[in-house]
């Protein structure tokens, strides 16, 4: 049987992306407020904020962005994960002679092609606003490892919430607080600028190094230690989400 | 399917217990379903019947007892299991963001099926869905949900197939189509559980019936069995008057708003009065 695991995974991500071609308004709306996040930032708040560098603020604030496109676009998956346990065909495929995992495993890659369309909707309109990077080709692929990296951590935990829930806005809900760390990073601000306390806790957690790490990757600059930071944080979240996720899926199946 | 028979029934259920917290649902359940019957799960709602399914279908775990499907375990062996059976729940479980077609082809693909367009093609013809086929099910009626969900089930010809109410909710004339496509399998040798809440249901289609109450089976006979058990019945004389149904077949007839094309259609004769 489990010679059928990238067979049934393939068949079932198939079907979840169909799901989203069938509904693109999810892809659009998750690309809507980020876009808006950018407009706002860029042209009413931006003029006010200094960050120390020259380069124009929608290159400082588009790495923070592109992480809370992530953390919206998620919720979805939460969302497809419980309708389809609420409905019986989470029942069928578990009665079936398929992988198990591959369940779970392909609402996973949907949500992965899902956000990197998103990700990439809102850097055309960012370099539209003006962005602009000389990044090498190697730069832009460290920069797709860390988004795919984050897409996955925040995915395995949309999983663990899409699986708990017990009602559709329940199984949303554990994204808000992920889509209002950047702002508490130094996505939009240095950190410097922050009083004590919330300078402490913006320095320490984990968007801020992987925002620097992005940002130093787009203007060419010694990515430095952030980089070490930022992949412990996102393999660290990956893996106990993973396992719990997995923990959870065991309980809920047995 | 090349899974040999084995010389078990095709389903055997032995002291089958199951809890949820305090609740003792399952009390020790006991029955054989011979291979090619049809076997009805009689009971009221919270009987235990589906916690039954569910454990049958591999879905829950027993607390105790055994049970086989097929010959195999569905303790030990539920890869097995799951090869040898389909499960139609108590609500309809179909996709439906894709359309009738790409329902069936996903079923079949996921059972590693050769030509699932060619399959899909042949279910749609055969629960007349044909016209249906490419829209999404979530513009189908009651009955063509349910037709396309039981359509679903049978992909891949699995010798044991559980139903599980499978005409709750559904119009009388849907109900009759189930019915027969119910019959049709059993015809070909398939093994089918049934439950149901409906007793004329039982009535029509079981060659078995059990009956589930407060976690055990407190009766198992053929419907002739049964009837025994009450004293006989005397002769008496009642002027004999159409039920609602009757009427309502008789004036909807074959011209029903679901959409069949269904020639064989034959409206069960009710006798009794009611």
């Amino acid at each position: 049987m489990t010679t059928h695991v990238l067979g049934d995974t393939g068949v079932l991500t198939g079907r979840s992306l169909r799901h989203i071609l069938r509904s693109p308004d999810t892809i659009i709306t998750t690309a809507v407020t980020p876009v808006a996040l950018m407009l706002l930032f860029v042209y009413v708040l931006g003029g006010a904020i200094t960050t120390g560098s020259d380069a124009s603020y929608v290159n400082y604030m588009l790495p923070g962005i592109l992480l809370i496109t992530i953390a919206s676009g998620v919720a979805y998956t939460a969302y497809r994960l419980f309708l389809d346990m609420q409905g019986g065909i989470f029942e069928r495929f578990q009665s079936m002679p398929i992988a198990r995992s591959s369940v779970l495993w392909a609402h996973v890659l949907t949500s992965l092609v899902a956000n990197l369309v998103s990700v990439a909707i809102v850097i055309g309109v960012a370099l539209i606003m003006g962005f602009r990077s000389g990044a090498s080709v190697g730069a832009w692929l460290a920069v797709a490892g860390i988004l795919i990296l984050f897409t996955l951590a925040l995915t395995w935990l949309a999983v663990i919430a899409g699986l708990s829930a017990k009602t559709v806005d329940g199984a949303s809900a554990f994204s808000y607080p992920l889509i209002f760390l950047p702002f508490i990073s130094s996505a939009f601000a240095p950190t410097a600028s922050m009083p004590g306390p919330v300078a402490w806790f913006a320095e320490n957690q984990p968007v801020t190094s992987i925002v620097n790490t992005i940002r130093a990757l787009l203007t060419q600059e010694p990515v430095g230690g952030d980089i070490w930071i930022a992949l412990a944080w996102l393999i660290g979240i990956l893996v106990v989400a993973y396992a719990f996720a997995i923990a959870t899926y065991r309980r809920k199946i047995s | 399917m090349t899974i040999n028979q084995a010389f078990d029934p095709g389903i055997r259920v032995r002291g089958i217990e199951k809890s949820f917290k305090d609740v003792h649902v399952l009390r020790g359940v006991d029955f054989d379903v011979e291979t090619g019957s049809i076997f009805a799960l009689l009971g009221s709602n919270g009987a235990g019947k589906t916690t039954l399914v569910r454990i049958l279908s591999t879905l829950l775990k027993a607390d105790a007892g055994t049970a086989t499907v097929h010959g195999f375990d569905v303790g030990a062996k539920p890869g097995d299991v799951r090869e040898s059976i389909s499960l139609t729940g108590q609500f309809t479980a179909v996709d439906e963001v894709l359309t009738g077609r790409e329902n069936l082809v996903l079923v079949a693909k996921l059972r590693h099926l050769k030509n699932p367009g060619v399959i899909a093609d042949d279910l749609l013809a055969r629960f007349s869905l044909t016209e249906a086929g490419n829209r999404k099910a979530s513009t189908y009626s009651g009955g063509m949900r349910r037709r396309l969900d039981i359509a679903m089930s049978l992909i891949g010809n699995p010798p044991v197939i559980f139903l599980d109410e499978p005409t709750t909710g559904l119009d009388p004339q849907a109900r009759i189509e189930v019915w027969q496509t119910i019959k049709q399998l059993a015809g070909q040798g398939t093994t089918i559980l049934l439950t149901t809440q409906y007793l004329d249901e039982a009535e029509q289609l079981a060659d078995r019936i059990a009956i589930l109450h407060k976690g055990t089976i407190i009766q198992n006979g053929t419907l002739a069995e049964l009837k025994q058990l009450l004293p006989p019945a005397k002769v008496e004389y009642v002027e004999k008057q159409p039920s609602l149904e009757d009427v309502f077949l008789a004036l909807v007839g074959d011209s029903g708003e679901t959409d069949t094309a269904d020639d064989d259609r034959t409206v069960a004769a009710r006798k009794e009065p009611r």
